[in-house]
């Protein structure tokens, strides 16, 4: 739907603001829709079409719930592609639509700068479009329960990529042709048969063969050394048909172009917050909308003890950082500095917040963010604490307020975003055609239950045995299960990334 | 056209029918839900709805958060992150419930047990004239003039005449402005089935007992209801001495003292001598108790009056027998070979609450 005179003008006012501070973003359309709509466009991750599958459905539902017993409310919408589409909620509050529309060019400035972002397809509202016709185009042919039983094996290892894939080399796009090459071992045609000893002598031509061989030998140790990529893996090496392909293929294309969404979520909604509030406060609020402001936007930043709120420490972590290089408080000096009145009084005006602010945006994701910029400081500042399940009582209880705890804490949550790290690590194991993988273990168990059922799925996909190699309660083991039954096995020792 | 969300939140429906009905005998055993009618809903948990991943187990409730206190102080729970929640981040929960309403249960479990669809009795197509409010017209009775149609017109001719003044907004409505609401006699199929059930509650029947027999009845009655639109019930408990009660009654009491089986079915007859014709009703009458009649000479009455009175009236009898933790159950015996090869006495021993779904069945596959 055309947006209306009035949020049309203030598209226009707000982008102008946003541009004056030197954001700098695709061009962005906004389109306003009523709730369902917005539930709707949510479900499908923020685009108007996606594959047929009931998971949508799942999410549709829940969200219309929640909705409609006011537990939570989607505000905005906004996803990266050029241009930008973002999407209002018909019925808000005008100063609402002020709000998002500020928050809104926060995003698309970091969906265009930030690095993380800098391979993903800017025309995936196509691409979501096309895989969608490729997918019902599938289940024409082999029939709807089929294709979708497919689908939700793939979801099921989705997760399963290589964050770093996207910046290493190109991404395999389609299979290797699975005819063997003919070993060739240089042999000169003669049309004269009596010459063939002489021109090639059996010796040679039998040393020729075992170099081939051998090469041969080592090309068949796949992979050659453990990969994250499974999906790719496996769309090079399983003995797919050629829809069900395609199918893993689209799965593993938009699971990695939501990767750096949830890479980034923190410095993202953190630079989103930083601008709705400096654009909304210097310039675009009226005086009259100031109580309705402050209300909405404590609404984003509000903090639940026992959850980090990823908009309220990344726009604190910026406006920290910008302060810090406004008075100059980094470097050496400012390091070695252990008397807390010249800490507190250091200011050498440098006015470097902003330009630093920018360049992080640019350069750096949650990760890399917390670990550089997670200061003592600011952890005192903004009384952060750890907090673990008292056994006894059962509750949960702040436990420590030290500050490399916290940090560690964080950074572990972080790290993979929270996903454990799974290596294929050999495809002909035990020499019997069956796939091992391997799960770096640090320090947490993964879900048990959910492993099984997970590698129920990948069997059904390898169709030979599977197995993970694993810890449970501190022991090493294995998995395994070969089409019939999951088997648990000890195993000597843990196994290690070399 | 359907939209392509709704499509796949059907197909998400779907789904969860097909796991409803897997798992229908524990849902159906579940005496939480007797207390429920027909549109409320009812929420089932589903934990294999969820897609399996590789995901990390539980982290000892570990984590970050921020705020005041010491270390020992409690964290208060948090409510989930701030006002701006944002699509596509749910890791998923640890469990799905879903909800349903009772029809859509009680269809689930008709397609499950192959139930089929009632045949109603021959004659009766009764119908009743109701009248239904539907439009406007402009001549009426007083007492139904629509205030706001009226006020509308006079306004909107008001304004093309020129006579209403913003500043001085009086409206005189005329006689030619008023409109009444007008009706319309719409025949109605009236209901024209009845339930009667009857409840042994004598102190030999224990608890688990009752409770096998309400979520029995609370089933057919379900399913009939689903049948038949606007179905009337009745309700009749009986120890020594039979008396009409209520549903919530029905549902909940707790009495005890000896049986004799023949006072609720004299209290069915006269109940269907007195309200229900046969040959204009659809008459389902059960029957549950622990099978352990006071006196040969009262089951010999029982079978007289379902002779002669009860069976001939109705539909269909049922007979639905629980374990008796004290006596020998032999009331199901002497109906048995009283009534052997009549068809409209179906029997049924319904020993555990395993055996609900099996009873329904035999009680309701005759589709008469």
């Amino acid at each position: 739907m055309a947006l209306p005179r009035h949020l049309a003008e203030l598209q226009a006012e707000i982008e102008s603001y946003a541009l004056g501070y030197g954001l700098d973003f695709f061009t962005t359309i906004y389109e306003l829709i009523d709730y369902r709509q917005m539930c709707e466009i949510a479900a499908y991750e923020g685009f108007p079409v996606r594959y047929p599958h009931w998971r949508f459905g799942m999410e549709y539902d829940r969200m219309m719930k929640s909705q409609t017993y006011g537990l939570s409310k989607i505000y905005e919408l906004v996803i990266n592609t050029d241009p930008c589409y973002a999407y209002l909620l018909e019925g808000n509050s005008l100063v609402d639509q002020k709000l998002v529309m500020c928050h809104v060019y926060g995003h698309c400035d970091f969906f265009k700068h930030n690095r993380f972002f800098s391979h993903t397809d800017r025309r995936m509202i196509d691409g979501m479009a096309n895989h969608a016709t490729r997918v019902r185009r599938h289940m024409d042919r082999h029939g709807v329960d089929n294709v979708e039983s497919f689908i939700d094996v793939c979801h099921s290892l989705d997760n399963l990529i290589d964050p770093w894939l996207p910046f290493r080399k190109p991404t395999p796009s389609r299979r290797e042709p699975s005819v063997e090459i003919p070993i060739n071992i240089g042999k000169i045609t003669s049309e004269r048969s009596y010459l063939d000893e002489y021109i090639n002598p059996p010796e040679f031509i039998e040393e020729q063969r075992k170099r081939a061989l051998k090469e041969r030998e080592q090309r068949k140790r796949i992979p050659p050394q453990p990969e994250r990529d499974l999906l790719g893996f496996l769309m090079l090496h399983a003995p797919l048909e050629s829809w069900e392909a395609d199918v893993l293929g689209i799965i593993r294309e938009e699971a990695y172009y939501f990767l750096p969404q949830r890479q980034t979520k923190i410095m993202n909604e953190g630079w989103a917050t930083y601008w709705h509030s400096k654009l909304m406060t210097t310039r675009a609020l009226r005086d009259d909308e100031l109580i309705d402001y402050a209300e909405a936007a404590a609404g984003v930043t509000a903090m639940a003890p026992n959850q980090l709120n990823p908009y309220k420490i990344g726009v604190e972590l910026y406006r920290d950082i910008e302060d810090r290089w406004n008075k100059g408080k980094f470097g050496k000096q400012w390091d070695e500095c252990d008397d807390q009145q010249a800490r507190d009084e250091w200011d050498l005006g440098l006015n470097l917040g902003q330009s630093k602010i920018f360049e992080i945006r640019r350069l750096y994701n949650d990760v890399t963010f917390i670990d550089e910029f997670f200061t003592l400081e600011f952890c005192r500042r903004n009384e952060f604490f750890t907090f673990t399940e008292n056994r006894r009582s059962g509750r949960t209880e702040i436990e420590s307020r030290e500050f490399k705890k916290i940090k560690d804490t964080m950074l572990q949550q972080l790290t993979n975003f929270g996903q454990p790290f799974i290596y294929v690590v050999e495809a002909n194991y035990l020499n019997r055609g069956e796939l091992l993988l391997a799960h770096r273990h640090e320090g947490v168990d993964l879900r048990l239950g959910y492993a099984r059922d997970t590698l129920k799925n990948l069997e059904r996909i390898w169709r030979r045995p599977v197995s993970l190699l694993t810890i449970i309660d501190e022991k090493p083991k294995r998995i395994r299960y070969d089409g019939s039954e999951i088997q648990i096995s000890d195993e000597p020792e843990a196994w290690k990334l070399s | 056209m359907i939209s392509r969300i709704e499509k796949d939140h059907r197909r998400f429906r779907e789904i969860v029918r097909g796991r409803i009905r897997e798992n229908l005998r524990r849902y159906v055993s579940r005496g939480d839900m007797i207390t429920r009618k027909g549109k409320e809903t009812v929420s089932i948990p589903m934990p294999q709805i969820d897609i399996p991943r590789f995901i990390h187990g539980d982290n000892k409730g570990q984590g970050v958060g921020q705020g005041e206190g010491d270390p020992g102080d409690p964290v208060g729970e948090g409510e989930g992150e701030g006002g701006a929640g944002k699509a596509g981040e749910g890791e998923g929960d640890k469990s799905v419930e879903v909800e349903v309403t009772l029809d859509e249960l009680a269809q689930i479990m008709g397609e499950e047990l192959g139930l089929p669809r009632i045949e109603p009795r021959g004659s009766q197509n009764l119908e009743t004239v109701k009248d239904r409010y539907v439009g406007l017209r402009t001549t009426g009775p007083e007492s139904l003039r629509h205030f706001k149609a009226t006020f509308k017109r006079a306004l909107r001719r008001q304004i093309a005449m020129g006579t209403y003044d913003p500043n001085h907004p009086i409206i005189i409505p005329v006689r030619e402005d008023r409109r009444y609401r007008s009706w319309k006699a719409e025949p109605k199929p009236q209901s024209n089935a009845v339930i009667i059930y009857m409840m042994d509650v004598s102190g030999s029947m224990g608890d688990e007992q009752k409770e096998i027999v309400r979520v029995e009845s609370f089933w057919i009655d379900t399913w009939l209801r689903s049948q038949y639109k606007g179905i009337e019930s009745r309700y009749i408990i009986h120890d020594a001495t039979a008396r009409e009660v209520e549903r919530e009654v029905f549902f909940s009491t707790r009495e005890s003292g000896g049986t004799m089986i023949s006072s609720a079915y004299r209290k069915c007859v006269e109940i269907i001598e007195r309200e229900f014709d046969p040959s204009n009703w659809n008459i389902y009458a059960f029957h549950f108790s622990d099978g352990d009649n006071w006196s040969v000479d009262d089951t010999a009455a029982c079978i007289r009056l379902l002779r002669e009175s009860l069976i001939p009236a109705c539909n269909q009898f049922g007979y639905g027998q629980v374990e008796s933790p004290y006596g020998s159950g032999q009331f199901i015996k002497d109906l048995r070979s009283a009534f052997g090869d009549q068809d409209l006495l179906v029997t049924s021993e319904i020993k555990t609450k395993d055996d609900i779904m099996d009873s329904i069945r035999e009680f309701l596959k005759g589709g008469r």
